[in-house]
């Protein structure tokens, strides 16, 4: 199926549906392409006893049946045949050949999973990773989970993990106390995010946490039976089910880099109008740096009124840079101290895919080297998740991803390759 | 981030690797796996390890299942259907 729009939009999340709903108001046809089956992104999951968090529910009504908006859900790009043509591979739709005139990036972020010894264990997941389990339904009641790794991200997993009823045996923070404590008063700073941390620590007494400690080993046979954690200098072992460990979030850029967007400290780069080094293309969100959902969504709508050619008002730039300033807290809290930074044992596989150890990816030079000799990040996910724990260790830059970008079907390439245009029945 | 609950859920009806289980409408096909299964792997590793649902969220592929007949669906992404046929792919400890 081909569809020819005037704005694509990449991502379904707090951007992508800030960027829909202010573009959608120009009238002019757009496309908002997403992974997931639901629009809401990380942050606004919905699923079984998970009702749309009322932000989502107050933004859908202007796009949801707006008759200039198609929402290509669980839709994957798997690449660019131009400039300003990507092959989408939809459950929908099937295989789409998607033109268009301007380009919104809002593909988000992913967590920053980084190996220890068991890591590969079933029980072990990302912190947020549990949390988006347990919004889809998975059962944890009763079950002793460790939450680990850095960042606000684990206060939100402690409160999804406790309203399901599992019993939180530790918070495990690799940012020290005094950072912490400086975070904290800075919350003074943006009384919302306050206001959530007081409600999301509820009932914290009863919780161990400890900062200035990070996972250093998953025990088990076939399964997470323990954890083991280094305290400073002490050691501690937990009896638990399961390891819920990520070590803050890192911006998805394969698709820029795809196009040839210029990058800064691994972010998209973009101009006050959200437009990056590439003419027609624009990004919004997480993927042009980390800096949480309110930020995202004032990105969002500054980038679809940029690319729709309206007006953006001056109050709406100033929103945005009040939350860069609390991205920018955030970011110093929770910077990795060394104790995180240290690769895991020679033997701990780093390439799930491919199961690289670790040693054997630290004995070369570059990312393309270790590529070529021993398979690392060539396997489905295609280095998200090793690339992302090799730039952590080693500092290196992930090379330009190369089409598919994603596991697709050679059914959908040929798909997208048929001349049906998209009928009515493709729309919302 | 407040979860709002809701209080009546419809029930639906999949089979995974042969068997039939009732989950709440919206669970995910991996949710269902796990409650099918507790915690176990899903999937077998190149090298032979047993591996489960890791991301939770479309990146690392480690929840790729059979879904209808599909190869290599990833199951965080895929929301149960009534009648759905889940197959996983070894690695059962």
């Amino acid at each position: 199926m081909k569809a020819n729009v005037d704005i694509a939009i990449i991502g379904a999340g707090p951007a992508g549906l800030a960027a829909a709903r202010t573009a959608a108001r120009s009238g002019l046809r757009i496309a908002l392409v997403d992974d997931n089956p639901q629009a809401g992104g990380q942050v606004w999951r919905q699923g079984p006893g998970v009702a749309a968090a009322s932000a989502l529910r107050n933004t859908r009504p202007d796009w949801i049946g707006s008759p200039n908006v198609t929402h290509y859900a669980s839709a994957r790009v798997s690449a660019f045949a131009s400039p300003c043509e990507m092959i989408v591979d939809a459950q929908t739709h099937g295989g789409v050949s998607l033109s268009f005139a301007q380009l919104i990036i809002a593909s988000g972020a992913r967590e920053r999973l980084l190996p220890f010894s068991g890591w590969t264990l079933p029980g072990v997941t990302g912190a947020g990773g549990v949390q988006a389990l347990i919004k889809g339904g998975m059962p944890v009641r009763g079950e002793r989970i460790v939450l680990a790794g850095s960042g606000p991200l684990l206060i939100a997993a402690l409160a999804t993990a406790r309203a399901a009823g599992a019993h939180v045996a530790a918070v495990v923070e690799q940012a020290p106390w005094a950072a912490l404590l400086q975070f904290g008063l800075s919350l003074g700073a943006t009384p919302s995010k306050a206001w959530q941390a007081i409600r999301l620590t509820r009932g914290f007494a009863g919780t161990r946490y400890w900062p200035g400690s990070v996972v250093h080993k998953a025990l088990g046979d076939g399964r997470v039976e323990a954890v083991v954690i280094r305290r400073g200098e002490r050691v501690v072992t937990l009896e638990c089910d399961r390891i819920a460990c990520g070590y803050g979030l890192v911006p998805n850029v394969a698709l820029a880099q795809a196009l040839g967007c210029v990058l800064a400290d691994g972010a998209i780069h973009i101009d006050e109008t959200q437009r990056t080094s590439v003419s027609g293309v624009w990004a919004a969100g997480e993927c042009t740096g980390i800096g949480g959902m309110e930020l995202a969504r004032a990105e969002g709508e500054i980038a679809g009124l940029s690319a729709s050619g309206q007006r953006v008002p001056i109050d709406l730039l100033r929103t945005r840079d009040r939350w860069r300033r609390f991205a920018q807290r955030v970011a110093r809290s929770f910077e990795l101290r060394e104790q995180a930074r240290i690769g895991p044992s020679p033997e701990t596989i780093l390439c799930r895919c491919e199961d690289v150890p670790f040693g054997d990816v630290a004995a070369y030079a570059t990312w393309r080297d270790a590529k070529l000799h021993t398979r690392c990040g060539m396997g489905p996910c295609q280095g998200r998740v090793c690339g992302a724990a090799a730039q952590t260790y080693f500092g290196w830059d992930a090379a330009t991803p190369r089409p598919p970008l994603v596991p697709t079907r050679i059914g959908a390439l040929m798909e997208a390759r048929s001349d049906t245009q998209a009928g009515p029945d493709a729309r919302l | 981030m407040t979860l709002e609950y809701k209080p009546e859920q419809e029930r639906i009806e999949v089979t995974i690797d042969g068997v039939p289980i009732e989950v709440a409408s919206q669970t995910t096909v991996v949710a269902a796996v796990f409650r099918l299964y507790g915690i176990r792997g899903t999937r077998t590793s190149v090298s032979g390890q047993p591996r489960a649902a890791f991301c939770g969220m479309g990146v690392c592929h480690e929840c790729r299942m059979t879904i209808d007949a599909r190869a290599h669906v990833l199951a965080c992404q895929t929301i149960c259907r009534d009648g759905m046929d889940i197959r996983t792919e070894g690695g059962l400890s």
